[in-house]
């Protein structure tokens, strides 16, 4: 019995059945007998197998209860609503002559129907007329004129076409007489079908509205209030205002006074002489009445419908800061904040006032009145009192449970990271903030505060001091290496130190601190992160050691004799330093000079013990960044050689050559890539792009997502313009935008070269210019702003400088994005030098990092190592000066001389192909030497391909 | 529409009644009713009695071991919704006599009705606990 009902025929229904037929009670009590989910369903499928053989008995009473079952038993969602024929013996039942028959039959129907029985309703449409005709007034027949206008409005028939349109009609009469059940159909057969509905039905309903009973005049108010919702247009309903006014100056009802202040709250924007009229009997109804929805209604239609009536609009505000104060009803309280944050920006300063009550809302016990008081507080951040609010907010963060005090946080980092930090003007502050975010024990925004860090260091140059000193302190730390939320923020002060290490004060700490025996407890990805910033630390000392021997290399005898004091240097060391150090204050170094051979010398053990074993390591990129790290601290370890053949000058030229060339490596300014850099690279000559997408559309159509995916080697400059108007176009849209240039490409037009050719690439990764790197930077940084099309930051006296680019909301990865391509040209270039590949020094720096270029772009190109060496000699010959012409011609050399690069390497064709443009570029920039220069990197990509 | 749906759960969350008056799918309802009852059910008498779920607004109310949810449009007003339920439940109260869930759950129907005597295509049409059990005392009578 308790088989699949449906699926077998059902026995005809035979006298027992009637005759033993559980009712509903007993149902409910089988359902009850056991309360486990199988028990349960196996009385669901008996009862169903039941239902579907009583429910076609000729008798209407055993089908009366077979339908009261199932009625209940769709209600409660035992059994799907779409899968039994409930409408069907609904509708018969719906003409039987006994009330209570009828009354559950359109109960059911009203349940059960649904789009998809809806073809089943036009039967019922006969008996709909019949019972909704006005016939003689007994109180039965009356019920059952509800129940018809009951049905009509219940949301399945409203949205069969036909059946309002048909019985709109039947309604007047019953409109006339001002039956709210009426007006309720009324409302929603005119929803339903408008243009068949209003003409037969509006007049009537509006007469309502000035129906001397109170019942009908309180449904018309519902029903015009539900008409005027906005996504219709409430303009229509003008013409009913002085019935809705006289409504609001009559009526007794709070449920209808609520609702005609709905309808007026919709109306009053549209006509201001309306607004003016309203604003008395509202502000009556506000100070007079006793029931708090009633006025907090008024209060809302004040607040949002009525701005420009100012003492109203006071009354309104006090009324919300009673609510606040309602210390026993958390109800009132949680209103009178959704009340204040109604409030419009022309009352920012009332809001102000009220800042207290709201902070102190922030504590309150139930979460959602802490959400919406932080979002009032959110509200009230400008840029003059972000400190005081960010500050107050974190360190409630710090009081708070962890749900909210990430909430908090969240909403900190996003106010303040909004438009490029646009309310932020002390970096300082805003640096030693987000490290305190990152102390928070409950922190889950670890990703998004380790973006800030990098992005802050990356954009703005005065905040960098502080950056490094607040990464310092996270670093030394060593209690937060074992909290996993921090991982993203320890790894961002990583690089932040590294990259910055020229602001540190004590390089040896820092070391230390990135050793430290408990980083293992941190995911690989981060340890990498710290093996590379050891990488530039110890390179940057060395690199200052190296320079001042030279630079006292008079004296060198003297120097290199006392070599394990460390007082040697504090005679020379007052004259400059290296030219890519001059921000290192000299003071600081002479309190402790980190720079002596000892300490060195103690870093390079240091690395050595602590390191040396990760060489082992399973992870590459651990694997891979060790290894660079212990190679290059092997070749240092000549400089203690140094030490037994005084004057080896071949020896130390080596050793000097090997640290300037990491250095220079290294010392590339990294800046935030925008959006559109790819665009401003214009179109090789040798890229032809309309043949390929043209036999390309077969695997488009075929496949979508690798094409997407591969979309990186397509430059985009031919549909520039588009992506320029919306510069707020997320990743993913410009990514369609350029799957739908590529499907046409033929279709774009190329835009104009000339316009953007001189500025249209950045040149990041040059060196800083050897003399004047300050200036030059900061030239940089006026005129790229204008050329990028990004806003300038808002000229607050004594805001440091903060680099911005169109498109922005870019930086999600900027972690990986910044420290792996560097990590990748520099075992580019370890890997040069563990080669034993003495290179030729160069005069300037700027020759020595193009020479650096031409080794990392020939190493990935995967030729042999004798091959580039050549193409190393080549260059250097090529351009003894400033020109770079012979390398272009170098790289288009070699695609015409190695014909094995085919279609599988079309990728690093490309890439190829575009450095070459770069190097051209180079040219041009040097060519126009007041062309603007950009801190950005988008050069990195080609080392990464 | 300002109310979009009446849900009335027990404290283990079994629904007792649901009316909707929106179509959904009974998936839908099960998904909704289960994500609305975890979030009433977690709150304390100290935290205010509206809870905002997608794109509606959850006015609730617990009486016993009932908890009354109603689903309501933003911008309904969320005290009138409060006094709704509490006529709703003064209403079965008068009806079955210190209304219990059992009452409920036995006459299912009969919540039902009154709650189509109160409410109509999401409106409030009837406030007086006489009007809205006169049908139910004449069904009784015949």
């Amino acid at each position: 019995m308790a088989s699949a009902p449906p699926a077998a025929p059902a026995p005809a229904p035979s006298l027992v059945d009637t005759l033993f037929q559980r009712s509903l009670d007993d149902l409910v009590k089988s359902l009850r007998a056991d309360p486990s989910a199988a028990g349960e369903s196996a009385a669901v499928a008996r009862a169903l197998s039941e239902i579907h053989r009583e429910i076609r008995a000729p008798d209407a009473a055993t089908k009366a209860v077979a339908l009261q079952k199932l009625t209940y038993l769709s209600s409660l969602h035992f059994a799907p609503v779409a899968s039994h024929p409930l409408a069907f013996p609904a509708i018969e039942l719906i003409a039987s002559p006994q009330l209570p028959h009828r009354r559950l039959a359109y109960l059911a129907a009203s349940l059960s129907l649904h789009p998809a029985s809806l073809s089943l309703l036009p039967l019922a449409t006969h008996q709909l007329h019949k019972d909704l005709s006005p016939s003689t007034s007994s109180a039965a027949n009356h019920h059952v004129t509800a129940l018809a206008l009951q049905l009509l409005a219940s949301p399945a028939a409203a949205a069969a076409p036909d059946l309002p349109v048909h019985l709109a009609h039947d309604l007047v009469p019953h409109l006339f007489r001002g039956s709210p059940r009426a007006i309720a159909a009324a409302a929603r057969v005119i929803a339903a079908s408008p243009s068949a509905a209003v003409p037969v039905l509006f007049k009537p309903l509006a007469a309502c509205l000035a129906s001397p009973d109170p019942r009908a005049s309180a449904a018309a108010a519902a029903a015009f209030c539900e008409l005027s919702a906005p996504p219709a247009d409430a303009a229509p309903f003008l013409p009913l205002a002085p019935d809705l006014y006289n409504l609001l100056t009559t009526s007794r009802s709070n449920w209808a006074l609520i609702k005609v202040l709905k309808v007026f709250a919709r109306l009053a924007p549209l006509e201001s002489r309306l607004a003016a009229r309203i604003v008395d009997p509202v502000c009556q109804l506000l100070a007079r009445s006793a029931a708090m929805s009633l006025t907090f209604e008024c209060i809302r239609t004040v607040l949002t419908a009525l701005p420009a009536h100012d003492a109203a609009v006071r009354l309104a505000i006090g009324k919300a800061k009673e609510f606040l104060a309602a210390e026993d009803d958390p109800n009132l309280r949680y209103l009178g904040l959704l009340a204040l944050g109604m409030l419009g920006p022309a009352y920012a300063s009332t809001l102000h006032e009220c800042r207290g009550v709201i902070a102190q809302s922030l504590g309150d016990a139930d979460s959602n009145i802490r959400r919406e008081a932080l979002h009032l507080m959110m509200g009230l951040i400008d840029d003059s009192n972000v400190t005081d609010i960010a500050g107050m907010l974190v360190s409630h963060a710090s009081k708070s449970d962890p749900e909210f005090a990430n909430d908090i946080l969240g909403a900190v980092l996003s106010a303040c990271g909004r438009n490029v930090y646009e309310l932020v003007s002390d970096f300082d502050w805003y640096v030693s903030l987000l490290t305190d975010m990152g102390r928070n024990l409950h922190c889950a925004q670890g990703d998004e505060i380790g973006r800030q860090l990098v992005d802050v260091g990356l954009r703005v140059q005065d905040a960098r001091p502080e950056l490094v000193h607040s990464s310092r302190t996270l670093l030394i730390d060593p209690a937060l290496l074992g909290n996993h939320l921090l991982c993203p923020v320890l790894s961002a002060a990583a690089w932040v130190s590294g990259e910055y290490v020229n602001f540190t004060k004590d390089p040896v700490e820092l070391v230390e601190a990135l050793l430290q025996p408990r980083t293992s407890l941190l995911p690989m990805s981060v340890r990498a992160v710290y093996i590379q910033a050891v990488l530039k630390v110890i390179t940057f000392c060395c690199n200052l050691y190296v320079e001042r021997l030279s630079d006292s290399s008079k004296e060198v005898s003297v120097a290199l004799n006392g070599l394990s004091m460390d007082q040697t240097v504090s005679g020379g060391s007052d004259a400059p330093i290296g030219s890519s150090n001059e921000q290192i204050t000299v003071p600081r170094m002479m309190e402790k000079d980190p720079f002596s051979l000892k300490l060195v010398v103690h870093m390079i053990n240091l690395i050595e013990t602590t390191v040396g074993p990760l060489v082992e390591c399973n992870e590459v990129e651990v694997l891979e960044r060790a290894r660079n790290l212990i190679g290059f601290v092997y070749s240092l370890r000549e400089i203690q050689e140094l030490k037994e053949s005084k004057f080896d000058d071949d020896k130390h030229s080596r050793v000097k050559e090997l640290v300037k060339n990491m250095q220079t490596v290294l010392s590339h300014e990294i800046g935030p890539v925008s959006l559109n850099a790819q665009e401003k690279i214009s179109l090789p000559d040798d890229l032809v792009l309309n043949e390929n997408l043209a036999e390309l559309v077969d695997i488009i159509s075929e496949d979508d997502t690798t094409l997407s995916s591969s979309i990186v080697f397509y430059p985009r400059s031919c549909g520039s313009v588009e992506t320029r108007d919306e510069p707020a176009l997320s990743l993913g849209s410009s990514s369609l935008l350029s799957e739908h240039r590529k499907r046409h490409g033929l279709y774009y037009l190329p835009t104009g070269k000339a316009e953007d050719g001189p500025v249209d690439y950045p040149h990041a990764n040059d060196p800083l210019l050897p003399a004047s790197s300050e200036s030059a930077l900061d030239d940089k940084l006026k005129t790229i702003q204008p050329v990028t099309g990004g806003k300038k930051p808002k000229a607050v006296k004594s805001r440091p400088k903060v680099v911005k680019l169109d498109g922005e909301d870019f930086l999600s990865s900027m972690v990986a994005s910044a420290s792996v391509p560097k990590e990748d040209s520099l075992s580019g270039a370890v890997r040069g030098v563990l080669l034993g590949r003495d290179l030729k020094p160069s005069s300037s720096q700027k020759a020595s990092d193009k020479a650096y270029e031409g080794i990392i772009n020939k190493m990935d190109s995967g030729e042999s190592s004798s091959q580039w060496k050549n193409n190393v000699d080549a260059d250097f010959v090529g351009h003894p000066t400033s020109s770079s012409r012979p390398s272009i011609q170098q790289s288009h050399d070699k695609e015409s001389t190695n014909p094995l690069e085919s279609d599988g390497k079309e990728a690093r064709k490309h890439r190829r192909s575009r450095s070459g443009h770069r190097q051209g570029k180079h040219k041009h920039r040097e060519r126009h030497s007041t062309q603007p220069d950009v801190p950005q990197a988008p050069i990195i990509q080609d080392f990464l391909l | 529409m300002g109310i979009r749906f009446v849900v009335m759960v027990n404290k283990q969350g079994q629904t007792r009644v649901a009316q909707y008056y929106e179509h959904l799918s009974v998936d839908e309802r099960r998904a909704l009713e289960g994500e609305i009852v975890r979030k009433c059910l977690a709150r304390t008498d100290h935290q205010c009695s509206f809870v905002e779920h997608r794109n509606y607004k959850v006015v609730y109310r617990r009486y016993a071991s009932l908890f009354f949810l109603v689903g309501v449009d933003n911008d309904e007003n969320e005290l009138a919704i409060l006094e709704f339920i509490h006529l709703l439940v003064e209403t079965m109260d008068r009806h079955f006599g210190n209304v219990c869930e059992l009452d409920i759950m036995f006459h299912l129907e009969k919540v039902h009705f009154m709650l189509e005597e109160m409410v109509m295509n999401g409106c409030i049409v009837e406030t007086s606990k006489q009007n809205i059990l006169a049908p139910i005392n004449l069904m009784e009578k015949t």
